[in-house]
């Protein structure tokens, strides 16, 4: 018996779980899902993508297809980046918002065609996700059909990436530049989607595969082996969530919410308020007018301790002004860092704050973001 | 994973072994594997007193904090400095690392600790394995 079949744990599996159990990933429970944490080691997995490449199992994550006559308007309505912008093979960061100005959930916005556009979600909003974009597209003539369980979706991702794919593709990968994607023969499989994107603030690739066991088993062990002259290593969602803090993008749950706006959340330049009415332009309006009572920064910890989500942050003068969203060592940068919301007033760069770390006040200072920025390509 | 039969456990999974009157005291194998990469330790001072079954430091991974309970009562008389700079010697040898030293103050509360064969059971079923 597999050693999946043993273990009932009642949580969501992508068609790799049993793959991820063979080769002694240790995995959690993630927004439902039984998904790997890490293989070999948080760190070690954190620097391949740095500096060579590694491969994340990213199947969780979910996809919604709208597709219709009037899917353009659909998609200006129910997000905040302005698609009129994008051309067929191009994406770009965008999100759901509620009509607080507040966050549904962060997306991925394909354009596949005139009349069709891929939205790439987070898997623990699925549901919320699927329901919310039916309901706002109803008054549109088009569909909104949620094809999250047919594809398996990896992530190939680091510097040595490119080196990789090219290794399993006829597409030529040179020309597709970053948020750009196309469609190929990738392992053997014709038409696959591969877009030059990813969460790690690294340049990298994300493929769009069948989610049947049988190919999904084979596409990743093929990475790995074109990997292997690269130092490829197979990663988890920790070492997910380290990159994408260095690179300081948000995390759902985290960073945004239900209660923390646009502004707030520092995300106002995907937010493209002359493009026309959306859900939640208004209420942002009116929040700009208003000014804002807290803003995301970036903190580093200048002595001894380590900021952790939702620790308490305080002003020197000893009043509590905030708590920190996401917070860990960073192996790249090998400091402390931390995502906080405090007051405006305190998010001046060089600004120092103090962190509660089980009781004891650890001084930090506000820094200029993101933590890690990828260095510029040479040709 | 094997824990040393000389070893006592506490459920929290912390080692000690027994020396004389003193003890050192660590974390397991077990216990590393769970946290992952071991970034920090923070100990007591030597001098100070622990309390069996009270929180006497903390250690924290690149992902998680643990806090550490003490398996014994005594005055810590020595502490190991090289985890300092160098944490992820525990993740390469957790039973070789020993945190600090302990003047018992009282033996009998070791025996109470789990032997390696309970312990080794324990970890299977916390484990699920």
């Amino acid at each position: 018996m597999s050693p999946t079949a043993e273990v009932n744990t009642g949580l969501r599996k992508t068609a790799l779980n049993a793959v991820h159990r063979k080769m002694g990933a240790k995995m959690v429970d993630f927004g439902g899902w039984d998904m790997p944490v890490e293989y070999s080691g948080l760190i070690a997995e954190h620097m391949a993508v740095r500096t060579g490449v590694g491969v994340f199992d990213v199947s969780h994550m979910g996809d919604i297809l709208i597709r219709g006559p009037q899917s353009l308007p659909a998609v200006q309505h129910i997000s905040m980046n302005d698609a009129s912008k994008l051309q067929p093979g191009q994406a770009h960061y965008s999100a759901l918002l509620y009509p607080e100005g507040t966050f549904v959930d962060d997306v991925i916005v394909h354009k596949l065609g005139d009349n069709d556009y891929l939205l790439v979600i987070n898997a623990g909003t699925r549901e919320k996700d699927v329901n919310w974009v039916r309901q706002n597209v109803r008054e549109f003539r088009c569909h909104a059909d949620n094809l999250s369980d047919y594809y398996t979706q990896l992530a190939i991702q680091g510097p040595k990436a490119v080196d990789v794919l090219r290794k399993l593709t006829n597409v030529d990968l040179t020309p597709i530049k970053n948020y750009w994607f196309t469609y190929g023969t990738v392992c053997g499989l014709p038409n696959t989607m591969i877009a030059r994107t990813g969460y790690t603030g690294e340049d990298g690739f994300e493929i769009y595969i069948p989610s049947d066991e049988p190919t999904s088993e084979r596409v990743w062990y093929e990475v790995l082996g074109a990997g292997r002259e690269f130092g490829i290593l197979p990663c988890g969602l920790g070492a997910r969530n380290t990159l994408r803090l260095e690179s300081k993008m948000a995390l759902y749950g985290h960073e945004i919410s239900d209660t923390i706006n646009v502004w707030e959340a520092d995300l106002g330049r995907y937010c493209k308020m002359e493009k026309g009415n959306f859900i939640g332009r208004e209420a942002l309006e009116k929040a700009k007018t208003a000014g804002l009572k807290r803003i995301l920064v970036g903190l580093e910890m200048i002595e001894r301790g380590i900021g952790r989500d939702s620790y308490k942050v305080f002003s020197e003068a000893g009043e509590q002004i905030g708590e920190i969203t996401s917070g860990s060592p960073a192996p790249f940068l090998k400091k402390n860092i931390a995502l906080a919301y405090v007051p405006p007033e305190y998010s001046q760069i060089g600004t120092i704050v103090l962190v509660e770390v089980r009781s004891q006040k650890v001084k930090a200072q506000v820094v200029s973001t993101p933590f890690y920025k990828r260095p510029k390509k040479e040709k | 994973m094997a824990f040393p039969a000389d070893y006592r456990y506490t459920k929290e999974h912390e080692w000690i072994k027994v020396d004389g009157n003193q003890a050192t005291i660590g974390i397991t194998d077990y216990a590393q594997n769970s946290l992952g990469d071991i970034v920090f330790v923070e100990l007591p001072k030597v001098g100070e007193e622990l309390t069996a079954g009270k929180t006497f430091g903390s250690v924290e991974s690149v992902k998680a904090v643990s806090e550490l309970y003490a398996p014994a009562s005594g005055k810590v008389v020595a502490i190991n400095e090289s985890l300092a700079t160098a944490p992820e010697k525990i993740n390469s040898d957790a039973h070789g690392s020993w945190m600090l030293r302990i003047q018992l103050k009282d033996a009998g509360e070791v025996s109470k600790l789990l032997s390696s064969d309970d312990y080794d059971k324990y970890v299977k079923e916390e484990g699920g394995q």
